[in-house]
């Protein structure tokens, strides 16, 4: 019997943080498989975390992902916090959420601008649309640049910032020393707003995903440095029972581990926060979401772009309202005496929700260390609207198809060094 | 005459120290408006063929296919430059040399027959020649575009061999060792990051590797002074430079 063969290759995918491919096998017009390669090197910090004080988590993890490393600050500390039974001064959490607000501007806007954008403007990068789309490509640089700076000066510099510690900062500012920041984020806002109104006018493929969404969630507004886990098809569960409904699963394909929900495919993320949280946004973020065409929930992965950039609208806003209200706490840190047991911590990374544990001993050395990013609980998940796309557009030639992939995969704006693995796009057609 | 050409590869890292480029959001057009850019896979998907006038590595080789991928890159390129403490020094991920990696790859993989990784992680000078490169994890924005313009020019790009004492005495930082007794890696780290931890009342760390002749055997007397256990001296030298300061320390 002859059986059809087709074959979609991307040896290299472009525009994504870290190194991947991808390989689609189709057999007489049936999808068989889509594997998601992660060939990024391992670099085992999971395994060289055992044995470092229990102070150096922060600084050592950061360095897992260098566009989200206050994610990896964020969820060390909270974990570590956690363990030694120690909470922050209000005003110290506040400040932590502040640096998160600068991560979430800078890192959007870098995807929506630098890595997203040029798939609907039809540019292989945004050097080249610029030329064409100055004004918009200028305002990102800008919108992109308030957020760097926010970082850099509560971070003292926006990759790997060296002013976090467990129990707060080195050093915290003092409240004028804010003031042109707050500036600097007015002129932003209008720039996000700019955005929002931008990318809604983008044109977008019709996709709608099923899985199951998992978020934070705090009361009374969207959670960012820390919450409680909510999830779309079952009850919330406390962080620390995490590692009872997340499984992570080797693939013989990924330096990558595979993450499931009590065993399905689910996706957190951008679309998770926002279907989950929408109601807690601030008005002006709402009311711009509204206008972008966004309802309640967002289920179209290419629409993601959208809701990125209403979160920097919210991002922003927050921003200026915990300047607003900041008052010097009166001691930079809280101090936090080691205490042998295990910790969990999680926070919205851009890309979703990043979970750390830790086991301490008695000597305050680390014994063991979990760390599960979000885009190794997304790897299913990107697997699978892959799977759905290919097998809708079965009539278009290969390289629309595989063009195609690679904006499937964008949508989730993959970070591969922090889920360890490089990506190789193949797809094979039988 | 058309533009030189620049290419950006990454190996095991981060990737902080390419976004670093994509972070002079001031400059970004202009260097683009002088240099083509011809393969930069996190920023573009427009990717040619070598020979390259400059090559930015990033990352640390830490596998077969990286050991010979590093050897192409140098045969395409007119000027290898290193970017940051993976691609100079191996980086964190170089705590592997002084461990058991089949014993790290079991901790991390349920199925440690699917990985393929050396036992080593090494910076690109020990497979290649390496013509220029920034240190720091990650580099300085500052230093990044200085070599950029120098290499454009035609003259030496500005790297100097101080340490973070002597950026830290130039800035009218307060000492944190003196006026507070925070130990403090200033005296023995290359220059580069402007002294940023003294800056925020922080000791520094040594994020930028080892500077010159690193003099450990007179500072870590002054560590333990300053209350720095035994475990923490040997921890705070083994971090994203562990393999070059573990080269380069004279301390007995």
């Amino acid at each position: 019997m002859n059986s059809e063969t087709r074959t979609l290759t991307v040896g290299a995918l472009t525009r994504v943080e870290g190194e991947g491919a991808l390989h689609v096998t189709l057999t007489d017009g049936t999808v068989e498989s889509v594997e998601l390669n992660i060939y990024e090197p391992p670099r085992f910090f999971e395994a060289f975390l055992r044995g470092r004080a229990y102070t150096e988590p922060p600084d050592i993890t950061a360095r897992v992902c260098g566009i989200c490393p206050v994610a990896y600050q964020v969820s060390a500390c909270n974990a570590i916090e956690d363990a030694c039974g120690v909470t922050l001064d209000h005003e110290l959490a506040e400040l932590r959420r502040l640096l998160y607000c600068g991560e979430w501007i800078h890192s959007h806007a870098l995807h929506i601008y630098l890595l997203h954008a040029p798939d609907f403007l039809g540019y292989p990068d945004a050097i080249s649309f610029a030329k064409d789309h100055r004004e918009f490509f200028e305002r990102g640089l800008a919108l992109k640049k308030a957020g760097n700076r926010l970082m850099e000066q509560l971070g003292g510099r926006a990759i790997h910032p060296i002013n976090v510690r467990l129990g707060g900062f080195y050093s915290v500012p003092r409240r004028n020393d804010l003031k042109p920041l707050a500036e600097q984020l007015r002129r932003a806002l209008d720039d996000a707003l700019f955005t929002v109104r931008s990318v809604a006018e983008f044109e977008f493929p019709a996709a709608e995903s099923d899985h199951e969404l998992l978020a934070l969630t705090q009361p009374g507004r969207y959670a960012i440095e820390n919450g409680t886990i909510r999830r779309s098809a079952g009850p919330a569960f406390p962080v620390a029972e995490f590692g009872d409904h997340v499984e992570e699963l080797q693939v013989p394909h990924s330096t990558a581990l595979h993450a499931t929900l009590d065993g399905a495919r689910y996706l957190t993320g951008p679309l998770a926060r926002y279907s989950l949280n929408s109601a807690a946004l601030s008005p002006i973020a709402r009311q711009a979401a509204a206008e972008a065409g966004l309802g309640d929930e967002c289920r179209n992965p290419f629409r993601s772009i959208v809701v990125r950039a209403v979160e920097v609208v919210y991002a922003i806003e927050e921003a200026l309202r915990i300047i607003k209200e900041y008052k010097q706490p009166p001691r930079p840190f809280v101090d936090v005496p080691p205490r042998a047991g295990v910790g969990h911590g999680v926070s919205e990374a851009p890309r979703g929700l990043l979970y750390h544990r830790y086991e301490i001993g008695d000597d305050g050395l680390i014994r063991a260390a979990t760390i599960v990013p979000p885009t190794a609980q997304n790897q299913a998940a990107i697997e699978y609207e892959m799977a759905q796309l290919v097998a809708g557009n079965l009539s278009q030639d290969d390289a629309t198809l595989t063009s195609l992939c690679e904006r499937s995969i964008r949508n989730h704006d993959p970070c591969i060094s922090c889920s360890a693995h490089f990506l190789t796009l193949t797809v094979d057609r039988k | 005459m058309s533009p030189p050409t620049l290419a950006v590869w990454k190996f095991a890292s981060c990737d902080g120290c390419q976004l670093t480029l994509l972070d002079c959001e001031d400059e970004l057009l202009t260097i683009a408006g002088q240099v083509q850019i011809a393969t930069f896979l996190e920023a573009s998907s427009s990717i040619m063929g070598g020979p390259y006038d400059v090559s930015l590595v990033e990352g640390s080789i830490t596998t077969a296919a990286d050991e010979r991928r590093i050897k192409e890159i140098r045969e395409q390129s007119k000027v290898l430059v290193t970017i940051g403490a993976c691609a100079t020094a191996g980086g964190v991920q170089a705590l592997r040399n002084f461990a058991d990696v089949e014993e790290f790859v079991s901790v991390v993989y349920a199925r440690p027959e699917y990985i393929d990784t050396l036992a080593t992680s090494t910076p690109a000078s020990a497979h290649v020649k390496v013509d220029y490169q920034l240190q720091g994890c990650p580099i300085d924005r500052g230093q990044l575009l200085d070599t950029l313009a120098a290499l454009l020019v035609g003259r030496k790009p500005r790297l100097p061999a101080k340490t973070v004492c002597t950026e830290c005495k130039l800035r009218g930082v307060t000492c944190v060792v003196v006026a507070e007794g925070i130990p403090c890696l200033g005296p023995v780290t290359h220059a580069g990051c402007g002294a940023l931890c003294p800056s925020y009342h922080r000791g520094c760390y040594g994020c930028f590797g080892p500077a010159a002749t690193p003099n450990t055997a007179a500072l870590i007397p002054l560590l333990r002074r300053d209350r720095m256990s035994e475990g923490g001296v040997e921890r705070v030298f083994s971090t994203f430079n562990v393999a070059n300061f573990a080269a380069e320390r004279n301390d007995p």
